[in-house]
């Protein structure tokens, strides 16, 4: 008996303390993203580009250049990704052939992003001969958040009851009338979760955009798809380790690191927000 | 010969290797009741799905045998075409997540283009058909806080908003409590003027209340169909004898 109680002690203690040091580590690592990348944060900071070599001025174009290619991913990935989804789900029968496309996507989302980086180069920036740029950065993230899409696409739709399909069909509504009037509403929020989880990998990835269009520098902001463009990953790396004077672009390079981590937060916390919702209308 | 509502010749039916409905031959006539009764999985909502082809969604169900409505092929026609008259309510109320407006006006919408008024009548004529306008004081609130009962008498107002010319009802009653289950009763029998009325049912009171007709399956064949009350009072089959006595004992 003693053994017993003994045990399941030192159980639930080794639990603790775990738990105690994953949310020790992350404490750390915020406030010291905080702490550190906080001051730099100002009205500069956000809305100018970087000057004198870097060590004075702001983020403006990094910013822009984020949000740029995530936007083209996003746009490339998602009506992809929904559409793949639904055709694997709604229409698609259930044989050797779906099940071995449902099995590679889900195979094609742990491939690591360097991969996607290489894969991206020779297509898209070699082979489609879009060049280093933003287009190819965006497609190339785009593949790399596809599998994603797919999977968390599929789920939702696999989480919508059978009942209301049928209930639909019964009323004379088309299949496709079925999937766009009744299983895409009811399955929105859990798409839009997996889309946000999505966006925010994208927006945080280096390797595949280091490939394909990333600059470290640009005095003007990309002019068209085919120009280069500065990200916030990749600046981040570059303040931090390729700098002549990594002592005065430190802060700099935190701030970048705050916002880029409270982006991300966002993104998260709506998505959690959005499965929130959904399961609490659904009883 | 009179031209029946719906008719089976020769019907069957596989799910996979399994045989589920067994040379089923059935004529049901129009602005009657018909019941259909049988043991828990003997082939009810298997054939009653049949009538609006509602096995199309399931690559595994295999159909050998004719089905007729209103003495065409059901298989000629679209499908979506042949459910806005055959309507249908399920065992357990289905409503979608959405306004009580909406889930009616939804089969409106669908075949027909109506102007917001004449949208409005129909959706509520429809509620007042199924006796449910004076329990709901806001159209507006969501078809999912309603009662069970309330749910399934709006899954009936939403099938007869279309005006469909068949009505196949799965066990609409078993979800329901006895209160519920006498209001969805009075209504198939008002119903039965307008429409031809299919129901499936596991009680025996029930499809003596409502029905005209009554079918007993077994084991996926049709063993007995006839009036009701002789049905009831002197079955031809064995089979049926004892499933009746069986279920009222
Ligand atoms: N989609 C399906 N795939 C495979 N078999 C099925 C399917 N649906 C029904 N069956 C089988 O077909 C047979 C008849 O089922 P059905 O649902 O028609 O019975 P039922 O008479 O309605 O029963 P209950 O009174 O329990 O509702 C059962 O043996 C059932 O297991
Ligand atoms: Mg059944």
């Amino acid at each position: 008996m003693m053994n017993r109680n003994w045990y399941s002690n030192l159980g639930f203690g080794s639990l603790y303390l775990s738990t105690f040091l994953v949310v020790g580590f992350i404490a750390v690592i915020l406030w010291d993203l905080i702490y550190k990348g906080a001051p730099s944060w100002n009205w500069t900071f956000f809305s100018e580009g970087p000057q004198e070599g870097m060590t004075k001025g702001g983020i403006f174009p990094v910013i822009v250049g984020t949000f740029y290619v995530t936007l083209i991913s996003t746009i490339a990935s998602l009506p992809l990704g929904i559409g793949t989804a639904i055709y694997l789900q709604e229409y698609a029968p259930d044989n050797l052939l779906t099940r071995l496309i449902r099995s590679s996507i889900r195979n094609l989302a742990g491939v690591p992003s360097v991969i996607f980086g290489l894969f991206g180069l020779v297509l898209f920036v070699q082979h489609m001969q879009m060049g280093t740029s933003l287009l190819a950065s965006g497609l190339t993230l785009g593949l790399l958040t596809l599998p994603t899409v797919v999977a968390s696409t599929e789920e939702a739709l696999r989480n919508v009851p059978q009942s209301y399909r049928e209930g639909a069909l019964a009323l004379g509504a088309t299949q496709w009338e079925v999937i766009w009037h009744q299983v895409l509403p009811a399955a929105s929020s859990g798409i839009w979760t997996g889309a946000m989880l999505a966006i925010s990998r994208a927006a945080g990835e280096t390797a595949p955009i280091l490939f394909t269009g990333v600059t470290f520098y640009q005095r003007f902001l990309p002019q068209s798809l085919f120009h280069e463009f500065m990200a916030m990953p990749y600046h981040i790396f570059i303040l931090s380790t390729q700098h002549h004077a990594i002592e005065i672009v430190t802060p700099i390079a935190y701030g970048t690191a705050l916002l880029l981590l409270v982006q991300i937060l966002i993104l998260q916390m709506i998505a959690f927000y959005l499965r929130y919702k959904q399961t609490s209308t659904r009883r | 010969m009179s031209q029946m509502k719906l008719e089976a010749k020769g019907l069957d039916l596989f799910f996979g290797a399994k045989h589920v409905l067994k040379k089923v031959s059935i004529r049901i006539p129009d602005k009657q009741v018909t019941a259909l009764i049988g043991p828990s999985g003997c082939g009810k909502s298997t054939l009653l799905r049949c009538f609006n082809r509602m096995h199309d969604l399931n690559p595994m169900a295999k159909l050998k045998g004719d089905v007729l409505f209103e003495g065409q092929d059901i298989h000629l026609s679209k499908a979506a075409e042949l459910r806005q008259k055959v309507g249908m309510v399920f065992q357990k109320p289905n409503p979608f997540p959405q306004s009580i407006f909406d889930n009616v006006a939804y089969g409106l919408r669908l075949s027909q283009k109506l102007t917001k008024s004449e949208l409005e009548y129909k959706v509520k004529a429809a509620l007042s058909q199924a006796h449910l306008i004076d329990e709901l004081p806001d159209l507006k609130a969501s078809a999912m806080e309603l009662s069970g009962g309330q749910q399934q008498r709006l899954c009936i107002a939403r099938a007869v908003a279309v005006s469909p010319s068949v009505l196949l009802m799965d066990e609409p009653c078993s979800a329901l409590d006895p209160i519920s289950t006498r209001k969805v009763e009075e209504l198939v029998l008002q119903l039965k003027s307008d429409y031809c009325v299919v129901i499936v049912t596991h009680n025996m009171q029930q499809a003596k209340r409502v029905s005209d007709l009554t079918a007993f399956m077994y084991m996926g064949e049709l063993i007995e169909f006839s009036e009701t009350r002789q049905l009831f009072d002197k079955a031809s089959h064995e089979l049926t004898r004892n499933y009746l006595e069986g279920s009222f004992g």
